[in-house]
């Protein structure tokens, strides 16, 4: 197994946008989150409405799994384009 | 449960544990700087870190308590798994990246990288160790529950077995072999888990039924059966139930309850206890098999006696919804002396079980403050775990702290969709012991065949194996630099290490005693308890040092005390304690919540607020003081 060997402690210049973009983001999800408690507590009853084969109870909650997911993902997009353009830019402005 | 160890599940366990023990062996050299044993030298790539974190997250509470708990009781099991994964989402977005940045060893190195402040290296270091220990409880309760029916063993012997492998794998080899371990325990359960839903889909729904016999009558002196090779010879009332101790013809006393819609005495599991110490496993010694694994569904869409042949993900839940499931409820009765533990039929809609309401009823104001409560600690309690945190310091910057996080989500999340079909699986699958909710997934594949049994146990043994090691590296960690480091005598790094350790050797032992303390307890039930402390204790302070430029350290201090005391003032004087861990049944706890994270999150954090805004400015001058003084030297 390769090992890379130092760690890196590079100034990353992406690291404001990423860290708004990521409170957003969690903001986002919380609020999915809180609303599948909340129907849960207070309305209890939907969860048992059918959606298809299954119910909305196990619809939500697949559903916040996978939602999970694809925020991870283009979070890590928007991350990756951020630090890409930011850090080069100022890996030239500092050759400049 | 008796259970009959066989020669392939020792075979294959001891294989996975002599390899686990190599490969602790391999990465031993690359231990003996401080670096190389508290973040193997932050070489780890993100992938097989990412990996790893699964392992460490998906411990004996994912696989063996959630999968229990919906095995028992339903989609309240699955709430475990919606929370766990939910909580990746607060260390992806708002963790991950800056305490990568700002830590070294530990998370109190984050917390103090501003201050320089030994009282919070000192109170994150208290912290950790307590949650800690508080999340290795559950982790050697598994152990001892896996190593009973893999081996045969009692369940102590279980948790003496792993706390001895894994304070060898800690003590010889520190954070490199806990991550490979991690990495090829997650990998392999998650792959294992996929083939064992697999085969539960492919085999389908099958309608079970238990014994019955016909009452001829039920009058007020007794119940008298039509079969005349079974007598009645005590009846007790618990509640709306009626129970009766039935002998047989060849001189078998078991216990009955009587169903009057249907006009039968329908069968029961039933535990004895009897006054001269011995027990009874339905009227029988523990070694005579009798007290039988259970789970059916009485009907599929209601026709009896049928099968449904292969199905898919979704038909599979479908059709349990409706359909009804036998769920088992529990009552207890005396007997000249005896104490009769009798688990009795409670056929239970589909669609009741494919909602929450089992496990957390909503019913109360006090239940629904217990649910938000659990929910908010499972929320904010994975990104204040020290066993995860420490793991973002073994990849070599933020942005792989980052991409790590996001394969440990993919992973753990696909896993916790699995759990969905294990839980309910084992549950009509036929895969339960009633006296311990932790061998569902086990049991489940143990009813496919005994290989894939070993294999799954041993994958399930390695994951806490793996998951102790995680922590106890955590808490090694925190007593050589938060709490012996945070001393004015600088030590070597052989030192720091040996010191390191003790101390895993010392909170192993004392994991040790407690996992056999906490025997009868869900696993996952346990965790939730870990989540509550580090999401009280932690959390607050992490987000607020990152976020907040009036934090102070005195704020951080007061957070960290008042989360890690208020949680577990509240755990220790709930109910539930008050009824599973000291055995009080009757006693009313003096605390009206089980589960603290509502009232002792918003406390820590309000605590940091306050504390924080009445010290900082004191601190800053203190500091400019000092900055000046130092300046003029």
């Amino acid at each position: 197994m390769q090992h890379e060997n130092v760690p890196e402690d590079r100034k990353d210049c992406a690291a404001g946008i990423k860290a708004k973009l990521g409170l957003w983001m969690f903001l986002v999800y919380t609020l999915v989150y809180a609303g599948f408690i909340a129907v849960t507590v207070f309305a209890p009853d939907v969860m048992g409405t059918d959606i298809g084969n299954i119910n909305m109870a196990i619809f939500y909650g697949l559903f916040l799994i996978v939602f999970a997911i694809i925020l991870a993902f283009i979070y890590n997009f928007i991350c990756a384009r951020c630090e890409k353009k930011m850090n080069v830019e100022d890996e030239t402005e500092g050759a400049e | 449960m008796n259970y009959q160890p066989s020669i392939w599940a020792i075979i294959i366990f001891f294989s996975f544990v002599a390899f686990v023990l190599l490969i602790s062996r391999y990465f031993a050299k690359r231990s003996q700087s401080t670096k190389g044993f508290y973040t193997a030298g932050g070489s780890i790539p993100w992938v097989v870190n990412g990996i790893a974190f699964a392992g460490d997250y998906l411990s004996a509470a994912s696989f063996l308590g959630i999968c229990g708990m919906i095995a028992f009781y339903g989609f309240d099991g699955f709430l475990y798994s919606i929370g766990y994964l939910a909580g990746w989402m607060v260390a992806l977005f708002v963790v991950a990246e800056p305490l990568k940045r700002m830590g070294k060893y530990t998370f109190a190195d984050a917390l103090d990288s501003k201050f320089k402040s030994k009282g919070i290296k000192i109170a994150a270091g208290i912290s950790t160790l307590i949650v800690s220990v508080f999340y290795l409880i559950p982790q050697m309760v598994g152990a001892g529950s896996l190593v009973t029916p893999l081996l045969g063993w009692p369940h102590w012997l279980g948790v003496i077995l792993v706390g001895a492998v894994v304070i060898i794998i800690v003590a010889t080899a520190g954070m490199a072999s806990t991550t490979y371990v991690q990495f090829l325990k997650g990998a392999l359960l998650i792959i294992f888990s996929f083939i064992l839903v697999f085969l539960v889909l492919n085999k389908g729904l099958i309608t079970d039924e238990y014994d019955t016999l016909e009452v001829d009558s039920a009058a007020a002196d007794g119940i008298s059966l039509v079969d005349t090779n079974y007598t009645v010879e005590n009846e007790w009332t618990v509640g709306d139930h009626l129970f009766a101790a039935v002998r047989s013809a060849d001189g078998d006393r078991t216990v009955w309850a009587y169903n009057a819609d249907k006009g039968i005495l329908e069968e029961t599991l039933s535990i004895t206890n009897k006054s001269d110490g011995s027990v009874l496993y339905n009227g029988a010694p523990e070694e005579e098999g009798k007290f039988h694994q259970v789970g059916n569904l009485t009907d599929i869409r209601g026709v009896p006696n049928t099968e449904t042949g292969a199905v898919g993900p979704f038909e599979f839940l479908g059709i349990i919804k409706e359909s009804t499931v036998v769920r088992w409820d529990k009552a207890i009765v005396m007997d000249d002396g005896d104490k009769i533990t009798v688990y009795y039929q409670r056929p239970t809609s589909g669609k009741e079980v494919l909602q929450p309401g089992l496990k957390f009823p909503l019913d109360t104001t006090k239940n629904k403050l217990n649910f938000i409560s659990l929910m908010l600690a499972l929320f904010f309690g994975t990104a204040a775990l020290p066993h995860i945190l420490i793991r973002y310091y073994t990849v070599k910057n933020p942005a792989a702290a980052r991409k790590s996080t996001i394969v440990a989500i993919v992973g753990i999340g696909f896993f916790y969709i699995l759990t969905l079909f294990l839980g309910f699986g084992s549950m009509v699958g036929g895969a339960l012991d009633l006296t311990n909710s932790n061998m569902s997934a086990p049991l489940l594949a143990n009813n496919f065949s005994v290989a894939i049994f070993a294999i799954i146990s041993a994958i399930a043994f390695a994951t806490v194996l793996g998951t102790v090691s995680g922590l106890l590296v955590a808490s090694s960690g925190a007593v050589v630099h938060d709490l012996v480091g945070s001393g004015k005598k600088k030590m070597s790094e052989k030192m720091e290490v040996g010191i390191g350790k003790i101390a895993a050797i010392g909170v192993g032992g004392i994991a040790i005693v407690l996992g056999i303390l906490f025997k009868n307890l869900n696993v996952s039930y346990l965790v939730g308890w870990a989540f509550a402390v580090a999401a009280s204790a932690n959390l607050p302070a992490i987000i607020m040092v990152l976020f907040w430029k009036k934090t102070s350290a005195k704020g951080v201090i007061a957070s960290i005390i008042v989360g890690l005391v208020s949680a577990m003032i509240i755990i220790l004087l709930s109910q539930s304690t008050y009824n599973d861990v000291y055995h009080l049944v009757d006693v009313t706890a003096p605390m009206p919540i089980d589960n603290p994270a509502i009232i002792s999150v918003p406390l820590s954090f309000l605590t940091l607020i306050v504390v924080s805004l009445m010290t900082k400015k004191k601190e800053d001058e203190a500091k400019a003081l000092k900055n000046g003084a130092s300046a003029k030297a």
